[in-house]
């Protein structure tokens, strides 16, 4: 298996989405969409890092372990995260009850 | 059989004895590089659960505190960063196909507008000194109500874009070291991964700018 080169179109369509996903999470920003300001924002941030990650890291193209190592890492952030907000996001439910 | 063939032709220069062939060097390499890059998610993934507990107790704070931001300054920044990953992923093609002057060229581009990042960066702290947002004892808030947890915004504020700029000084050093061995033609299409898996780390490090612009800047835009 040798490696796979990625044609430069590819990088010049990536960097051209991730401009625009800028623009629009800036755009986006001035309007007032409640909770849903951070979730937009968050949204388009997370297909932004997908865009650098499959395309400019070569993911995409990678073998089968650099997959598990990118979806464990992932996977372990997601613990991380879970398992904090679980603790500290619910702390003041009780002083509401 | 593939070491075999290796040895009867001799070994390229660049292939380590542990390994059979150059693209199974290649694959650990960028392996290796994943896992620290694991490491690397998990340590910011920490910073990014403090800032996300610290938002949800004081939205008051932190959306004041994001408002006095430079929504200008951090955007531009960002399409400084992402034009960078491109020209670093352009560099890559070039040494994957053997273009050197291209590959120079594109290093020094990606050197000069990660610099051009921080020279911006550098700009926007100023501003946070001269405005006394720099957490300490000389710290003050335009609104006093909020001026405690304003405070541990701006804590986080510097606490994540330093370690973030600490990310893009490395990657300046790592850049340097790159642009010589292309220099020097120890990169060659054979052995171009050092130049893929420094890559791998400097889009990593626009990765994480990609999560800080929205949720320091922009989140908060609209906040209660």
């Amino acid at each position: 298996m040798s490696q796979h080169i990625v044609p430069p179109r590819v990088y010049y369509t990536v960097f051209a989405m991730l401009m625009l996903g800028t623009a629009i999470t800036v755009g986006v920003s001035f309007l007032d969409l409640g909770a849903f300001n951070a979730i937009a924002a968050l949204t388009i941030a997370v297909f932004k890092a997908a865009l650098v990650v499959l395309f400019f890291m070569h993911v995409k193209y990678s073998t089968r372990l650099t997959w598990v190592v990118v979806t464990g890492s992932v996977f372990w952030l997601a613990i991380l995260l879970s398992l904090t907000f679980s603790d500290y996001l619910t702390r003041s439910w009780r002083t509401y009850g | 059989m593939p070491e075999a063939t290796a040895h009867a032709q001799g070994h390229h220069p660049a292939l380590a004895h542990q390994f059979e062939s150059l693209e199974q060097q290649r694959e650990a390499s960028t392996l290796g590089m994943w896992v620290f890059l694991g490491t690397e998610i998990l340590f910011f993934g920490g910073a990014f659960a403090a800032y996300s507990i610290y938002r949800t107790w004081y939205p008051e704070a932190f959306a004041a505190g994001s408002r006095s931001l430079d929504i200008t300054l951090g955007a531009v920044n960002t399409a400084i960063l992402i034009t960078s990953s491109l020209t670093m992923a352009l560099a890559v093609h070039a040494a994957q196909t053997g273009r050197r002057k291209a590959l120079l060229a594109l290093l020094v581009a990606t050197m000069a507008l990660g610099a051009a990042f921080l020279g911006i960066k550098a700009v926007e702290y100023a501003q946070k000194f001269a405005e006394h947002h720099v957490p300490g004892t000389s710290f003050h808030f335009e609104e006093a109500a909020l001026e405690a947890h304003a405070q541990i915004f701006f804590s986080l504020y510097f606490v994540l874009t330093g370690l973030h700029a600490l990310h893009m000084i490395i990657g300046l050093g790592i850049m340097t070291w790159m642009l010589w061995w292309s220099w020097n033609g120890t990169i060659t299409p054979e052995y171009a991964s050092p130049i893929e898996i420094s890559g791998l780390y400097w889009h990593f490090v626009d990765i994480v700018w990609i999560f800080l612009f929205p949720l320091l800047y922009l989140i908060g835009r609209h906040g209660p």
